[in-house]
């Protein structure tokens, strides 16, 4: 593709990520190989600072196009306010999820996480073998002692509050580790609906699995349905 | 204080909140109509086209996945909606608009002569180039998008994006050349 004469010093590949470089959205791996071989390559260097060049007038060129009138913003409020009332889904995106939850923490709802976390330790201690949650909004948690079904014919269903130092792919790991998706849920509380893909387990299993599941770091608090 | 990502915004625009919809349009709408006019070159078309791409952010929201910047999902869109409009539009007011909006350097050479400034004459070039190569030095100049971006913005592999990249580099040379800038490159 690149008959230029660095080719033969090895800088074809490093000479193709220049405009990258220049714009600094290579990752640090590859904006160190480019680095290195702008200090060994003179004529790398030149080219780099036509790149440079481009880069500069380009933005130039890009920031005198000017912005839209306001008829944009007027029209598209039109097409929204035109379209039907829109209740909240249930159906986000994890992340998305994840961070407005995080987004949204207050010291109201770090000091409810705090009591929800006195609850794990009771759950984890084997204190309760299954708790039932009912999210009432401002009212708090309503608990009851209650073992899992006999079976899991749909799979087994639980909530979880997870750990506000998670990341995204942390949870995400938790999920695929136990076969888990969620399926509502964030409520108000923070707390998340997932069901567990499993089927036809004894009620032995299925105690095992949501054990094994309180016990992920992930996971701040887990009650089963 | 940090402001709030464009995820939980897009979150929020999930369940309704008009609010949200309205910071992330005021976050975003110059670049992504910035992208679309210089694509249909239109001010009026891309004016429509922003209302259009702002308009399937507030219906698609909730199907977002994040597995790309939010930005990254809204040029991609915006792209998607400016090809629709070129495909739709007569070939000839197309060509009309185009060479209303460009000037070739090498027509005239008197007046190139006349311009001195060379970042003039290399703006002249970038504005005369083909639309795809215009996208695409626009997305890893302008719009700041990595090689994965562009590719996923596209629609074409990591490896198509950095040879047409280079492509259009080239072809930015070469007419700059014929304007009488000789770069000694490629």
């Amino acid at each position: 593709m690149m008959t230029s004469k660095n080719e033969a010093n090895g800088h074809e590949d490093i000479e193709a990520l220049l405009p990258w470089h220049a714009a600094g959205t290579l990752s640090q791996r590859d904006a160190a190989r480019v680095e290195r071989a702008l200090k060994t390559d003179k004529e790398l260097a030149r080219r780099y600072d036509l790149v440079r060049e481009e880069l500069a007038e380009t933005i130039h060129l890009n920031e005198t196009l000017g912005a839209p009138s306001t008829r944009a913003l007027d029209r598209l409020f039109k097409k929204i306010d035109a379209e039907a009332p829109r209740t909240r889904r249930v159906s986000l995106d994890l992340t998305a999820r994840i961070t407005t939850f995080i987004a949204g923490f207050s010291p109201r709802t770090l000091a409810f996480s705090a009591a929800a976390a006195a609850l794990a330790i009771m759950l984890q201690a084997g204190v309760i073998t299954g708790v039932l949650i009912k999210d009432r909004g401002t009212q708090g948690y309503e608990t009851a002692s209650q073992g899992p079904a006999q079976t899991a014919a749909d799979g087994v269903f639980v909530r979880v509050r997870f750990n506000p130092q998670a990341s995204a792919a942390d949870i995400n790991r938790f999920l695929e580790t136990n076969k888990a998706s969620i399926v509502g849920g964030p409520t108000e509380s923070g707390l998340f609906r997932v069901k567990v893909a499993v089927t036809g387990l004894p009620k032995s299993e299925i105690t095992r699995l949501v054990k094994q599941m309180q016990d992920d770091k992930t996971v701040g608090m887990l009650a089963s349905e | 204080m940090q402001a709030t990502s464009d995820e939980v915004l897009i979150a929020r625009i999930a369940g309704g909140d008009r609010l949200a919809m309205q910071v992330l349009y005021a976050r975003h709408h110059v670049r992504v109509y910035r992208f679309v006019l210089r694509l249909v070159r239109n001010d009026s078309a891309a004016e429509d086209l922003i209302s259009e791409v702002f308009l399937d952010v507030w219906r698609q929201a909730a199907s977002f996945e994040g597995r790309s910047a939010v930005t990254t999902w809204l040029l991609a869109i915006a792209r998607f909606k400016a090809l629709s409009t070129l495909r739709r539009r007569p070939e000839e007011e197309l060509d009309d608009e185009m060479a209303g909006a460009i000037e070739d350097p090498s027509d005239d050479p008197g007046r190139t002569l006349e311009i001195k400034e060379k970042s003039e004459i290399l703006r002249k070039c970038l504005t005369a180039l083909s639309p795809e190569h215009r996208e695409i030095i626009d997305l890893v100049y302008y719009h700041e998008k990595s090689v994965e971006e562009v590719a996923e913005i596209v629609g074409i592999p990591e490896n198509t994006v950095k040879t047409r990249m280079f492509y259009a580099r080239k072809k930015l040379a070469e007419q700059l050349k014929a304007a009488g800038i000789e770069r000694g490159w490629p």
